[in-house]
């Protein structure tokens, strides 16, 4: 059962392993994953293996339990055939009197053969009952108090199997429970402390086990996480820990073998011990059970001998004759089981001889030897010789049947049988022969003596008195060798032990009385025997007949854990290969990104070096050939030299964005914050592409809702880059059609819900015979912008979140569109539609990435809608801040317009889409003009008569017709009737026919217009300047900066032209030359070489209309001057606000600012926002630039009427 | 000499100035300055120059003899070095001062030391190639000439 019990646990082992390799292959296989993943494996493998130890310790626990109960169980069973040996005896016992009493024993001993093989509870009830039957009072308080105490333990015994000492000592019969008691303390202490050691053993190699894995995985965790310290740090990698780790794995496997190894010496040495009790239990229960019986045979014969002085001497005549002996010996034989014969001798003394012979009638005879020499097969006591003349004799005169040969023997004059019998009739106990071969049979055996008294003895009789009171000897022999065998048929299990039977009184020389010849003396156990006879010692020799089995189920179960071990310590060799494997990848990964970051950043910082080293040489080329434009060119040159300056733009364009592209990548492109017109700067936009989209014939056009604030605050560079680059773009893949840029707030978008209202939202106004035509500023098909405004997120800016604007700008065009598949990455950087794409429109791909990029930093969000062959809209958001409309801060391409040129005067525009009248009313508007819109040429006709009749207010000061009003082409004709009916002479003289003008994509003949009625044409893209332009001109409005148009130079002499200038610098020839600059555009200057002359000077009242100031002075910078100019300035201020100064001149109105501009040379941010801040108006470069100049004084400086008009 | 032929080496070594980098635009701008009303204005803001950076040259060679080196005089005489040179258009120098400005942005006082030579070395250049164009432009003077006027 126990090999059983280990054969499961170790059938269970293979489904563990395989569990654990599947997990492990798992493990392999999942190499490819995450770290995450594998440490989760780990931990699942590691639960696999301890699941597994433990269910292999179950099963060996179990193992352990089953042998106990095993051993129990054997225990048990030893224990009733003891119990009915006892009982056997008990009842012989009985059945030996019943003999005697009654003569009715068959039935008794029919009885006897049967219980053999019924259970013990129903023999014992059996006894009991018989035993109250017979109303037999031998023994029978003690049988009850045993049987009960039996019962008791039995049932106890099932509920609690270790009870068993407790219970035993409740038997109260002698030897057998002392030994009882003996064997199953020492049984049941060996069990437990068996038991226990094997789980604590288990137990402690199990942890031990566990805290090594844990250590050693922590172990690597530490030098994991210390190796990304390294490798974070970039330093050298930590190959050691591998090896530390391996070193560690193998004194960990050798660990386990070891642990595996003395699991087999301690497991070994257990089962030779157990083996070794086993042994020593059954050796000392078989000498205990001979000696038991030979004891009972003993009682036997002294009962016999009670007998035969009973009734052989105590009565006269004698009851018993050799007849009637040897009738009640052969009856009652079974009780002696283990004699072979009994005989009684009668003393006789030497004197008393012929009396006796001649009274039996036969001689007393001697006995053949001396010694126990083999008895011959021919032996006939009847040839004895006499005894010889002895002091006494001892003749036998009654002897059992099986002995009757040694009637008439003298006992005395054997050696032995005499020494037995003097010694037993002196001690009044039986006394023992040494062993020897027992006449006739030829057999080892023994003859008890007891002495027969004649008389009642006082218990303390000396030995004299008890020589003189026998009267007889009863003599038993014992056939020793049929006696043990008997006694091991009994017994289960003979076949496994060999016993032997010694006589050792004489200590040196044993004698063998039982078993067969020693051939080996290891592995042997002696136990005492005591016959009862206390002159005489007995041993009985035990030893296995089997050699030790091998301990299989050691080898077993050391071979499993060194399994167990080498299994781990494979799994976390793999384990550990791998783990290096991944950090060797993982560094050299590192090292790659490493390498890749740096060049990445290597490529950034060459893009941003070599652009800007290629701008500079780039603007010597662009400035030289600005020269060589002034110089005398014939036409041809001219044309050459165009085109090398354009194609140089377009370099510096793209360098710019090159550099813009590495700028952001590298994340040092930082936005500005100066106050700027949105609507001045979409007109800038639009100038750009004007000459493309009339070259191209596209409609191109700006709106900006009227909610958008005038001034905003932001990056008006980078704004403008946005729109630009989207509004190139679109220009780039538009052929016919339009682009449109509308700007709107976006809560505008937001809160109309119907977007429809907002002008694109395709739907067919007219159903004549065109193809389709839709409300879009070209009549062409757009997308829907709706789509994009759902795709953003549309932050909510908090209405209380300051002066914040979020503008919406949306860039519509007709083009060819962006296939579905590249629109996914349209803002990659150098990445086009396809590759084609740059082949045809030519482009680095990179303007929109800036876009996107620009748009993001200005905290918006970029996205389009676009379909192949209608075209795309981009849409963006962006977040500006309002700004106070203070004339001067503000960032501008052209110069404010005075509204008050066109103030108050009425249009008509004339259009059959509204949007593009929208549009014109827009840009009319923001010229201060009321706007009328009509969309069909008839009420647009009666409009304009009805306007025609009225003077003076609710006249018409202009009428604006689109070429394309309507899409038969009829606006050319549009104003014939109005031209005929004044050909008539249909109006009067006062009526006056409104100035018509014709908004056109392309210039139209000049003789056309006049022919039909136009007075000018408008070329579109429309924008404010330009418009204002040439409504001036046609209206005849005197403008002030007319002559702006003759360029800059003159336009500077303009304003400087008798102007009185202070130059300060401490620079003499810096001085001299803006000296010799200022005077050459007509300016009175005064230099002076110091910040505090300057302050000296302006102190006012002065006369200066202007400052311009080196900053980098010694003693005394721009800056600080400025700063304590204009504290003077204010101090008189508020002295004339008080009134406490008189104002001297009216030119100042009152109000003391002179404008100061700084000179620098380098105008980087940071000096512009110095200048903004200690007070001055600006800066100019220095030396100066015309251009530049003009643009600083311009703001500040109004040129002078007077001499304009001079 | 011939007037025409005066002229022509006029051109041409006003052309090598500026090819060689030695004067750029600023120096157009200033002939531009100069007209009947303001004769000799060029003249006169060169002769100005040669006079305030030869000066300004040997202030700063004397002050990195001496031995403690008075950085902040020696950045403020190439501050205002640099500031003439760029207005009249003395690209060599005025680069030269960028240099050794940066130098001296960057505590390198070696490159600011390293930066003296060349300083000296581009203004006698300078000095000369401008004085043979002043004697040039005299003698087309003298010769009854027009000094020719690079187009801006």
């Amino acid at each position: 059962m126990r090999s059983r019990v280990i054969q499961q646990s170790f059938s269970e082992a293979p489904s563990w392993v395989v569990l654990k390799m599947a997990a492990k292959r798992d493990y392999h296989s999942s190499i490819g994953e995450c770290e995450g993943c594998k440490r989760w494996k780990f931990k699942v493998v590691f639960l696999c293996v301890l699941v597994g130890f433990m269910g292999f310790l179950l099963g060996w626990e179990g193992s352990v339990w089953g042998r106990g109960r095993l051993e129990r169980e054997g225990l048990w069973e030893r224990r009733a055939q003891v119990m009915v040996q006892e009982f056997n005896l008990s009842k012989t016992q009985l059945q030996a009197l019943a003999v005697l009493l009654s003569s009715s024993e068959r039935e008794i001993s029919e009885r006897i053969e049967g219980p053999k093989t019924r259970s013990l509870p129903c023999l014992l009830e059996e006894l009991c009952s018989e035993k109250k039957q017979s109303g037999s009072n031998v023994n029978e308080g003690a049988m009850l108090d045993t049987n009960n105490s039996l019962k008791k333990d039995s049932n106890k015994v099932e509920i609690v199997p270790f009870s068993v000492p407790s219970v035993v000592s409740d038997l109260k019969d002698g030897q057998i429970i002392s030994y009882w008691e003996e064997f199953l303390k020492s049984t049941k202490g060996l069990l437990d402390l068996i038991t226990e050691n094997r789980s604590m053993v288990l137990l402690s190699v199990l942890i031990v086990t566990v805290l090594s894995i844990r250590i050693l995985y922590h172990m690597k965790m530490l030098n994991l996480s210390n190796e990304h310290k390294n490798l974070k740090q970039l330093q050298s990698p930590g190959y050691k820990s591998g090896g530390k780790r391996k070193k560690l794995l193998l004194l960990g496997v050798l660990f386990g073998l070891s642990v595996s190894v003395w699991i087999f010496f301690s497991m070994n040495e257990n089962i030779v011990r157990r083996r070794r009790e086993t042994l020593e239990n059954m050796c000392d229960e078989r000498a205990r059970m001979l000696q038991d019986q030979f004891n009972v045979s003993m009682n036997h014969v002294q009962a016999l001998a009670i007998l035969v002085s009973t009734f052989h001497h105590g009565k006269n005549p004698s009851a018993i004759d050799q007849r009637t002996f040897e009738e009640y010996t052969a009856r009652t034989a079974f009780e002696r089981p283990l004699t072979s014969g009994v005989a009684y001798a009668l003393k006789v003394l030497h004197s008393e001889r012929e009396q006796f012979e001649k009274e039996h009638g036969w001689k007393i005879k001697k006995m053949e030897r001396e010694d126990h020499s083999p008895v011959q097969d021919d032996y006939d006591p009847e040839k004895l010789d006499p005894a010889p003349v002895e002091e006494e004799y001892a003749p036998v005169i009654f002897s059992q049947d099986t002995v009757s040969h040694i009637v008439s023997v003298d006992m005395m004059s054997g050696k032995d049988d005499r020494d037995n019998i003097i010694r037993s009739r002196t001690t009044g106990k039986g006394a023992l022969t040494a062993p020897f071969n027992l006449l006739k049979y030829n057999h080892l055996g023994v003859v008890l003596t007891f002495a027969v008294y004649k008389s009642e003895l006082p218990p303390n009789a000396t030995p004299q008195e008890r020589t003189d009171a026998t009267i007889g000897y009863l003599g038993a022999s014992f056939d020793v060798p049929s006696l043990v065998e008997k006694l091991l048929q009994q017994l289960a299990s003979k076949q496994k032990i060999i016993v032997n039977v010694y006589d050792t009184t004489n200590s040196s020389s044993y004698i063998k009385m039982y078993g067969p010849d020693v051939t080996d003396l290891d592995d042997v156990y002696k136990s005492g025997v005591d016959f009862g006879d206390p002159t005489r010692k007995h041993e009985m020799h035990c030893r296995f007949k089997d050699k030790a089995a091998l301990p299989w189920s050691a080898i077993t179960a050391s071979i499993g854990v060194a399994v167990i071990v080498l299994l781990l310590g494979h799994i976390f060799y793999q384990a550990l290969n791998r783990i290096e494997k991944v950090e060797d990848d993982y560094r050299e990964m590192r090292e790659l990104k490493g390498r890749a970051e740096a060049a990445d950043v290597a490529k950034s910082q060459f893009l941003a070096t070599v652009s800007h080293e290629i701008r500079t040489p780039m603007n010597g080329v662009l400035g030289m050939l600005q020269m060589l434009m002034d110089t005398e060119l014939d036409a041809t040159q001219q044309d050459f030299v165009m085109t090398a300056q354009e194609s140089g733009n377009t370099l510096i364009t793209l360098i710019n964005e090159v550099l813009d592209q590495a700028k952001i990548e590298s994340g040092r492109l930082e936005l500005e914050a100066v106050p700027f017109d949105v609507r001045d700067l979409l007109d800038n936009v639009i100038s750009l592409f004007s000459d493309k989209s009339q070259l191209k014939g596209i409609e191109l056009a700006v709106y900006v809702s009227s909610q958008v604030p005038d001034v905003l605050v932001g990056d008006p560079v980078r704004f403008r880059q946005i729109i630009t680059n989207l509004v190139g773009n679109s220009m780039k893949f538009t052929e016919e059609g339009h682009i449109f840029v509308s700007v709107h707030l976006l809560e505008e978008i937001k809160n109309s819900c119907e977007p429809s209202t907002m002008f694109e939202v395709p739907h067919e106004v007219n159903n004549k015979k065109e193809i389709s035509s839709y409300d879009t500023l070209s009549g062409f098909q757009v997308v829907d912008r709706q789509r994009i405004i759902d795709k953003f997120k549309i932050h909510d800016c908090p209405k209380d979140s300051g002066n914040k604007v979020n503008l919406f700008v949306t860039v519509e065009d007709t083009g060819v569109g962006i296939p579905e598949e590249a629109q996914s990455r349209i803002f990659t950087p150098f990445m086009q539609a396809d590759s084609s794409t740059s082949r045809t429109y030519g482009g680095t791909g990179i303007g929109l990435s800036i876009s996107k990029c620009l748009v993001e930093l200005m905290g918006g969000e970029i996205g389009f809608v676009s379909k192949s062959g209608i075209g795309s809209t981009f849409s963006f958001t962006a977040v500006f801040e309002e700004g106070r409309k203070i004339s001067g801060d503000v960032k501008r391409y052209y110069t404010e317009p005075t509204p008050s040129e066109f103030q108050g005067m009425r249009a008509l525009v004339v259009d059959g889409r509204g949007i593009r009248a929208e549009i014109v009313k827009y840009h009319l508007q923001r010229l201060g003009v009321h706007v009328n819109v009509a969309t069909d040429p008839k009420s647009a006709l009666s409009a304009l008569l009805e306007a025609c009749s009225l003077s003076g207010r609710g006249s018409l000061d202009m009428v604006l017709v689109d070429k394309e009003a309507w899409s038969d082409g009829s606006a050319l004709t549009f104003p014939r009737p109005l031209v005929e009916q004044q050909r008539k002479g249909m109006l009067e003289h006062w009526q006056k026919i409104p100035k018509l003008f014709l908004l056109a994509t392309s210039s139209s003949e000049y003789d056309d217009l006049k022919s039909a009625g136009y007075i000018e044409c408008i070329k579109k893209p429309l924008r404010l300047s330009m418009m204002g332009a040439c409504l001036q001109k046609a209206l005849g409005v005197v403008s002030k900066r007319q002559q702006q148009a003759r360029g800059d130079s003159l336009a500077l002499r303009e304003l400087l032209k008798g102007k009185k200038i202070l130059v300060v610098d401490d620079n003499a020839i810096n001085r001299k030359v803006a000296w010799g600059a200022l005077k050459k555009y007509g300016a009175v200057v005064t230099c002076v070489d110091s910040g505090k002359d300057a302050i000296r000077i302006l102190r006012p009242p002065h006369e200066i209309d202007a400052c311009f100031m080196d900053v980098q002075m010694p003693e005394m910078d721009g800056f600080e001057a400025t700063r304590l100019i204009r504290s003077a300035e204010k101090e008189v201020n508020e002295l004339i606000g008080r009134g406490e100064m008189l104002i001297e001149t009216d030119q100042h109105m009152g109000y003391w600012h002179v404008p100061i501009l700084a000179m620098t040379a380098d105008v980087i941010q940071a000096t512009y926002e110095e200048c903004l801040r200690c007070g001055m108006d600006g800066y100019v470069s220095k030396p100066f630039e015309e251009q530049q100049l003009y643009s600083a004084v311009a703001h500040f400086l109004e040129s002078d009427p007077t001499s304009d008009a001079a | 000499m011939d007037v025409s032929m005066l002229q022509r080496t006029y051109t041409d070594l006003l052309t090598s100035l500026f090819r060689e980098g030695i004067l750029n635009q600023q120096f157009i701008e200033l002939q531009q300055l100069q007209d009947e009303n303001n004769p000799g204005f060029v003249n006169e803001v060169v002769s100005l120059f040669f006079e305030d950076a030869g000066r300004l040259i040997t202030e700063l060679i004397s002050n990195f003899n001496q031995q403690a080196v008075d950085y902040k005089k020696v950045d403020a005489y190439v501050h205002q070095l640099k500031g003439s040179s760029a207005s009249i258009g003395a690209e060599k120098i005025r680069s030269v001062c960028q240099t050794f400005r940066e130098y001296y942005d960057k505590n390198d006082i070696q490159g600011c030391y390293n930066c003296i030579q060349p300083l000296k070395q581009e203004f006698m250049t300078f000095k000369s190639k401008l004085e043979a164009l002043f004697a040039l432009e005299q003698q087309i003077v003298a010769a009854g000439g027009s000094i020719p006027m690079m187009r801006h």
